[in-house]
């Protein structure tokens, strides 16, 4: 049922970890619906120097987690802005027809994270 | 890469035995069992033998047996087939939260549909409790549906002692025996049940096949009308391959069912108490001891997600089950683990082993070794977890 890529990203998933001292944190997802995915981001001159998941989740989950921290390392936070949970599930060579709505949600972590970054910065 | 199938409460291999037997009825003695011309009289015998075959293995009069396409059908036909032909003495059915959904759904659908629906709780173990039961019987109760052993927490309920009850207030009792056929030694007449449900393909026969045991005397209405088969209960040419695999593979249980449970306790034990100790932080769900069937584990695995867990082993060719929403195919996990107390969280993270006949001690060395390797990857993938040291 899952794509070749899908399958790679849940076994060797990328970026797997807690940035200490992150600046930027999103959490998305409630153990209810089986779903919950963390991303840390360190942020220099708007741009993401690393970044790195925590998931809970079935094997979209943790695919769709692993593959939007490569997409979005290395990218200004307007570009990672950009990336969207569907643009995800297209990278990974698309997800079940089940998946894409319950498990689809690392750009949401992603974008979160960033918001969190910026509204922290405003604050300060 | 060897193959670890731990998944039979999902469905069995075909016994050897009764799959070279069903060759000759596709091939050979492929007649209608209701011609009367040497094709269909050769055949009609075959059927009447597995009727048999079934009706010993649950202590019941061959005239007793319905064959069905599998326990659903079974379900569909006693449930909705008692319901209305008992509708002009009352409206209220009585169930309980762990059934299978081939149980619980009828029921809600008869709900929608002029009927009043108590559906029972259950313990933290998964049992039904007796007392609960007694209360909710009305004077208006026509029919109680409980099952013999759940499916998925392999917890075995208290029928004999609701079949008093209901032989006594003269409700009508059905029993989805679906999981317990060929593990736990079933007597209808001790059990006092007036129908009852068994499935073929649970038992190392054939899937789309099963039956329903009808009391003698007791009157249901059929689902399927036509040719009048099956004393007109069941219309539609019988399965007969189907049907004929399924009574050798009830004579095969019946004589193995004593020495393979003896096996199954065992390698069940090892499994559960292996993973007790090699994993922290995991719920054995469901009863322990005789209480149990003999080849089911349960266990929820705190921090991680059943979908996860059951790719992890299936990369290692070990086949399990979960009751994770993400493998029940809805958006919400086992309804039976969310009945027993669980919290959705710890529901999710559950795993089904089911053993069977082929199953060796080295099968639950090489589980007992690598599951905890995965369950550890797992875990340091998981924001909850970090959150638990």
């Amino acid at each position: 049922m899952y794509s070749e890529k899908v399958i790679d990203h849940f076994t060797n998933p990328r970026n797997v970890g807690e940035i200490e001292n992150a600046n930027g944190i999103g959490q998305v997802g409630n153990a209810k619906c089986g779903d919950i995915m963390k991303i840390t981001l360190d942020i220099k001159d708007d741009m993401i120097k690393n970044v790195k998941f925590k998931t809970f989740g079935c094997g979209a989950a943790v695919a769709t987690s692993s593959m939007v921290t490569e997409m979005v390392k290395g990218k200004t936070l307007e570009e990672a802005m950009d990336v969207t949970n569907a643009a995800v599930a297209e990278a990974l060579g698309g997800l079940p027809e089940t998946k894409m709505h319950c498990s689809n949600l690392a750009a949401d972590a992603v974008h979160a994270a960033i918001k969190d970054y910026l509204d922290k910065k405003i604050k300060v | 890469m060897k193959r670890i199938y731990l998944d039979h409460s999902a469905t069995t291999p075909v016994d050897p035995q009764a799959a070279e037997l069903m060759m000759t009825y596709f091939l050979e003695y492929y007649g209608n069992p209701s011609s009367i011309h040497f094709f269909g009289r050769q055949v009609k015998k075959a059927l009447e033998e597995a009727r048999y075959q079934v009706a010993s293995l649950i202590n019941a009069d061959p005239s007793e047996i319905t064959f069905t396409s599998g326990g659903t059908e079974a379900d569909n036909l006693a449930i909705q087939g008692a319901a209305r032909a008992r509708s002009g003495k009352g409206k209220h059915l009585i169930t309980s939260a762990i059934e299978h959904h081939a149980v619980l759904d009828t029921f809600k659908y008869l709900a929608k549909n002029g009927y009043e629906l108590t559906i029972l709780p259950v313990d933290e173990e998964g049992i039904v409790s007796v007392d609960e039961l007694k209360k909710a019987i009305r004077p208006d109760t026509i029919l109680i549906s409980i099952m013999h052993a759940n499916n998925e927490v392999g917890s075995i309920q208290p029928a004999a002692e609701i079949g008093r009850i209901t032989r006594e207030k003269g409700i009508i009792f059905h029993v989805d025996a679906v999981q317990s056929l060929g593990k736990l030694p079933i007597d209808v007449k001790t059990m006092n049940a007036d129908l009852l449900t068994v499935s073929s393909h649970k038992i190392y026969g054939p899937k789309g096949v099963g039956a329903l045991y009808i009391r003698k005397g007791i009157k249901i209405s059929p689902l399927v009308y036509g040719g009048s088969q099956e004393r007109k209960l069941r219309s539609g040419t019988e399965n007969t391959p189907g049907i004929i695999g399924f009574g050798k593979a009830c004579e095969l249980a019946g004589e193995r069912m004593e020495e393979e449970n003896r096996k199954l306790i065992t390698q069940r034990d090892k499994l559960m108490n292996g993973i007790i100790s090699r994993i922290g932080h995991v719920k054995i769900n469901g009863p322990l001891g005789d209480k149990r069937l003999p080849g089911n584990v349960n266990v929820s695995i705190n921090y991680i997600e059943g979908e996860s867990l059951l790719l992890s082993l299936d990369m290692l060719g070990i086949a399990a089950s979960s009751g994770s929403a993400c493998t029940s195919g809805s958006l919400d996990p086992s309804h039976v683990l969310l009945a027993m107390g669980l919290s959705h969280e710890v529901a999710h993270g559950s795993l089904r082993l089911s053993l069977g006949r082929h199953n060796t001690d080295e099968d639950i060395d090489f589980v007992l070794e690598e599951l905890p390797k995965i369950v550890d990857r797992l875990r340091m993938m998981s924001p909850l977890y970090h959150k638990a040291n």
